[in-house]
């Protein structure tokens, strides 16, 4: 009978529902204890410092790359749609709004999930696995506030800054490729562009991009601080901290733009 | 030295020599049904240190990670220099753990700093009154008291197991506390790395008289650091006593234990 009851015990899973609301609840119970922490001083600084580095200036390339992928990508794409239509006079316009409104600040923030979510996923389970944080703790130093608070803001300030990068690359790829097709100076590429486009169009969909490094640092700081058990469960902090970063992401960019459109019409 | 360490003797809610700067008071914790503190008290003095012994699972390193407030005790409380560890404010618990050392079991070095940046890491973020320059001598006369001179500037990685453990020490005593948590600081070490590590203790056992605890489960270390040895087994302390207090005992699990060395 005990020995039944033993084995249907390690067999037994947690009903999935309540797993993800209690995931939910330790989430933001962590998001909570961060904030708290974090407006306390001292600041620290240096340790920001050192992550918008890592975060910001390290994911640069990687964020330029991409930009000017899908600057190329549209522009070639785009073109030929819209020479079927006769409107090919809007190619910039459409490059432009398409790159900086949407297709920019989703890359950027997809592209750093994946590079940051993961760095900062691993590098905080393998610190709670070898009990570094455990360590830090235990010289009186709040965690929270040193590795979670950090990086977090480190993504919400890096993630806008990288977004204004990848639209410039983007930008000026797609100029490169219309021009490729059919010479147009960047003057007036340039000009076009932004023809018709006010202050208010690029500023919110840029700026929507600290809530993808809330989200980014958040969730990889808290899967990455709530690790157990050796290096499967640093390969599984790491793996799950981009899943979940960038499907909350892409489910916050649905409810993003509604509110942007219904607060800058 | 010296006054420093009197100095926070005094903030310290008047800790003195004849007052436990250690009490730990019917701890019980449990994970799950498994019962690993069963009722566990015990108390230690200034200049005193007590080796905790027993089987693995026993609790011990779950008794030192109670003491310093990394894990709260379902019943029972640990008062560490007059605060309750389980129940004292954020801030509280922070000035507290400022005066304790602790040796985790694998030194737990931070293996993205250098040996001289883990051992300065608490001072980098508690003695704001020190300059750079202060703090960098500071280290250094560590790292010598430890026997690690000129090892400054490697990482984790790149030293021994026994190096590991003597900067986990050096970085233990950094802030000069008053005590000092050893989770196993012999394990995994050879005899000679051992009986090093042993003297080390021993000697800053008498040059600081912190209030010490030892888990461990080498006799020869308990018997060569500890003024009082505590057998565990199934998260009670089966006997408290000396050496030779063990050794006088007819319990059947202390004499295994005993015998097991010796």
């Amino acid at each position: 009978m005990s020995s039944t009851s033993s084995v249907s015990s390690l067999h037994s899973r947690p009903n999935p529902v309540v797993a993800m609301l209690e995931w939910f609840g330790e989430l933001g119970s962590f998001v909570w204890t961060v904030l708290r922490t974090a407006v306390i001083p001292p600041f620290q600084t240096a340790e920001f410092v050192r992550q918008l580095d890592e975060i910001g200036a390290k994911s640069l390339p990687l964020v330029a790359l991409a930009g000017s992928s899908i600057g190329v990508v549209l522009a070639l794409e785009t073109r030929y749609s819209l020479v079927r239509f006769g409107a090919k006079t809007l190619l910039p316009t459409t490059i432009v709004f398409a790159i900086v409104t949407e297709m920019s600040p989703i890359i950027t923030g997809l592209v750093v999930s994946g590079r940051v979510g993961a760095g900062i996923g691993a590098e905080l389970a393998a610190m709670k696995v070898t009990e570094q944080i455990d360590a830090i703790e235990a010289s009186a130093v709040d965690p929270h506030k040193l590795l979670a608070a950090t990086r977090i803001a480190a993504c919400i300030v890096a993630l806008p800054l990288l977004t204004l990068a990848a639209s410039f690359f983007g930008i000026i790829f797609g100029w490169i490729t219309a021009t490729l097709m059919e010479p147009i100076t960047l003057a007036r590429f340039i000009d076009a562009g932004f023809k018709n486009a006010g202050f208010k169009d690029f500023l919110a969909p840029t700026f929507k991009t600290c809530v993808y490094g809330l989200i980014i640092g958040a969730v990889a700081s808290f899967q990455g601080m709530r690790a157990r058990g050796g290096a499967e469960g640093v390969g599984s902090s790491a793996t799950t901290s981009v899943v979940l970063s960038s499907l909350f992401l892409i489910l916050s960019d649905v409810v993003l733009v509604k509110l942007i459109q219904i607060l800058f019409p | 030295m010296q006054a420093s360490q009197e100095n926070k003797t005094a903030k310290v809610g008047g800790i003195d020599d004849d007052k436990p700067a250690i009490d730990v008071r019917h701890v019980t914790k449990s994970f799950g049904k498994q019962c690993v503190l069963d009722g566990v008290s015990f108390q230690v003095k200034r200049g005193e240190t007590l080796a905790v012994l027993g089987r693995s699972g026993t609790g011990k390193s779950v008794l030192l990670r109670i003491i310093i407030g990394l894990q709260t005790p379902d019943s029972g409380e640990a008062l560490i220099l007059g605060k309750n560890m389980s129940s004292a404010s954020a801030g509280e618990i922070s000035e507290v753990r400022t005066q304790m050392g602790f040796l985790f079991q694998h030194a737990a070095l931070y293996d993205s700093l250098t040996v001289e940046e883990n051992v300065a890491f608490p001072l980098v973020h508690h003695r704001h009154d020190m300059s750079q320059s202060e703090k960098q001598e500071r280290v250094k006369e560590l790292l010598h008291e430890v026997g690690l001179d000129g090892h400054q500037d490697k990482m984790p990685s790149d030293i021994s197991g026994g190096m590991q453990k003597r900067v986990g020490l050096a970085r233990a005593l950094a802030l000069d506390p008053l005590i000092l948590l050893l989770d196993e600081p012999t394990a995994g070490l050879d005899p000679i790395s051992s009986g090093e590590i042993d003297e080390l203790v021993l000697k800053l056992q008498q040059e600081h008289r912190l209030a010490s605890i030892v888990v461990t489960h080498d006799m020869v270390s308990a018997k060569t650091i500890a003024t009082r040895i505590a057998l565990m087994d199934k998260g009670k302390v089966v006997i408290e006593g000396t050496f030779e207090d063990l050794q006088k005992s007819d319990e059947e699990f202390v004499s295994q234990f005993l015998h097991r060395d010796f």
